[in-house]
């Protein structure tokens, strides 16, 4: 399986690559660590005319603490968020959902920034940005903006992003000290995209859930905040009736694709089991 | 489509070569370089047969652009044996615990155990099965690849290998 033809370029700053991007228009695709893009490729269902690799773009990578923020460069990959000390510290549940992505060799190549801009509803990282309130860094040839996570993500591989526009940093607010985390993914095999997942982050203040937010993969064409679900344990202490009312809260936005990982039914339900499985063991790990 | 040149340090010796843009690296190993250790399994990023070290990091080589790794130092599987051709711990661990039946997958598990035990030089059972999650094995059910590694990580360390009770 080898690709269609293709020009590569390999811009060495994010002006460079924006220049390229917005003159070669359409035909155009940004290249990041690969592993959606260059399987597509392998099967024509991606035919771009112009591959534009980041790797050599300066300032595309890292990870770094900006007060009560942490700032990851787009380039920056999942194996190389799992060795760091800062995320261990600050935002485990990104280790904890990045272990769960693909295989080891896919992730020394996958990069956060391409997990989150592709609009892929399989991947694992955009609900868990929604989760932790996390905004994106978009630059393009009228400038850079940020945009809200909760704001990107308009339908499957429809997202914020304009022609010419990258994406190049995720700002995340660091979660309460003490906060409880958890990404409970169900898949039928290693490297597999989620049958249905959930993301968890909460604080607790004597035994009962003080604040909570809930994220959920693959369960519609876009990630979702499952807010109401939220709402529905937010006071408890996360008795079997609340964690009941909270799974039925989050079903009830979710519209998952029937696919090989199973029917609409059989996705939805074991979604509200996802969510469930992740307060509990969010709460369990909370100070 | 134009040919880029690209140069890259595989196995210790400096290469050189054209390629297409879409010129996967797999290919130019296998056929530009005519080191065929490096194996096409499934060709869609699942099977890990194609797995080479390259820039410290473990690699599957159909799932990357040969332009891409311009500049880079690339170890395949023909650049595992010891300086005298003698074989390494691992390549030693594959062949003491039967590692493998077919051997389609064994560079790839090769090269891949290789960057774990750099990583990792006394991993647990559970951490070399994790390991080498992204490589398959469809004769041996893992079992004797986990031993194999596990006798290369015995060496590495200088310790006695001991196979677990089964």
């Amino acid at each position: 399986m080898i690709p269609g033809p293709f020009s590569y370029h390999r811009p060495e700053s994010v002006g460079d690559a924006i220049k390229l991007l917005s003159s070669l228009g359409e035909e155009a695709r940004p290249l990041a660590g690969g592993h959606s893009l260059i399987p597509m490729m392998k099967l024509r269902l991606a035919t771009p005319g112009h591959l534009v690799d980041l790797h050599a773009v300066a300032g595309l990578k890292g990870i770094r603490r900006d007060g009560n923020s942490i700032v990851i460069g787009a380039m920056t990959t999942q194996h190389e968020l799992l060795a760091s000390d800062e995320i261990k510290a600050s935002v485990p549940i990104l280790q904890e959902a990045a272990a769960l992505i693909a295989d080891p060799q896919v992730r020394y190549r996958g990069t956060i920034g391409g997990n989150v801009a592709n609009g892929d509803p399989g991947n694992d990282m955009p609900a868990l940005m929604l989760t932790l309130a996390a905004t994106y860094r978009l630059e393009g040839p009228n400038g850079a903006r940020e945009v809200m996570a909760s704001d990107f993500y308009q339908g499957a591989y429809f997202t914020a992003l304009e022609p010419g526009e990258i994406l190049t940093s995720i700002t995340i607010p660091v979660p309460a000290a003490g906060h409880g985390y958890a990404y409970e993914k169900l898949k039928r095999k290693v490297g597999d995209y989620a049958t249905a997942a959930a993301a968890v982050v909460l604080t607790m203040a004597g035994g009962k859930v003080a604040t909570c937010a809930i994220g959920l993969t693959n369960l519609h064409e876009t990630p979702l905040l499952a807010t109401d679900a939220a709402n529905a344990v937010t006071g408890t202490g996360l008795d079997a009736a609340s964690l009941k009312k909270a799974a039925a809260a989050a079903e009830a936005i979710m519209s998952p694709a029937a696919d090989a990982r199973g029917p609409v039914e059989y996705r939805k339900h074991v979604g509200g089991i996802m969510v469930a499985r992740a307060l509990q063991r969010a709460a369990s790990r909370a100070k | 489509m134009a040919k880029t040149h690209v140069t890259m340090k595989v196995n210790g010796a400096e290469v050189e070569g054209l390629v297409e843009p879409r010129t996967l690296l797999v290919h130019f190993i296998r056929e530009n370089l005519q080191l065929t250790g490096t194996h096409i399994g499934c060709e869609t990023t699942h099977c890990g047969a194609c797995t080479v070290d390259i820039d410290g990091m473990s690699v599957k080589s159909c799932t990357m652009f040969a332009v891409q790794a311009n500049g880079s130092e690339i170890t395949t599987i023909e650049g595992m044996a010891n300086a005298d051709g003698t074989l390494s711990h691992l390549q030693e661990g594959f062949r003491q615990m039967h590692g493998l039946q077919c051997g389609y997958c064994t560079p790839g598990m090769i090269m891949r155990a290789h960057r774990l035990l750099k990583e990792n030089p006394q991993p647990s059972e559970e951490e070399i099965r994790a390991g080498i999650a992204g490589n398959i094995c469809r004769c041996t059910g893992y079992q004797n690849i986990v031993k194999a590694i596990q006798y290369a990580a015995s060496k590495i360390n200088g310790v006695e290998f001991k196979e677990a009770a089964e």
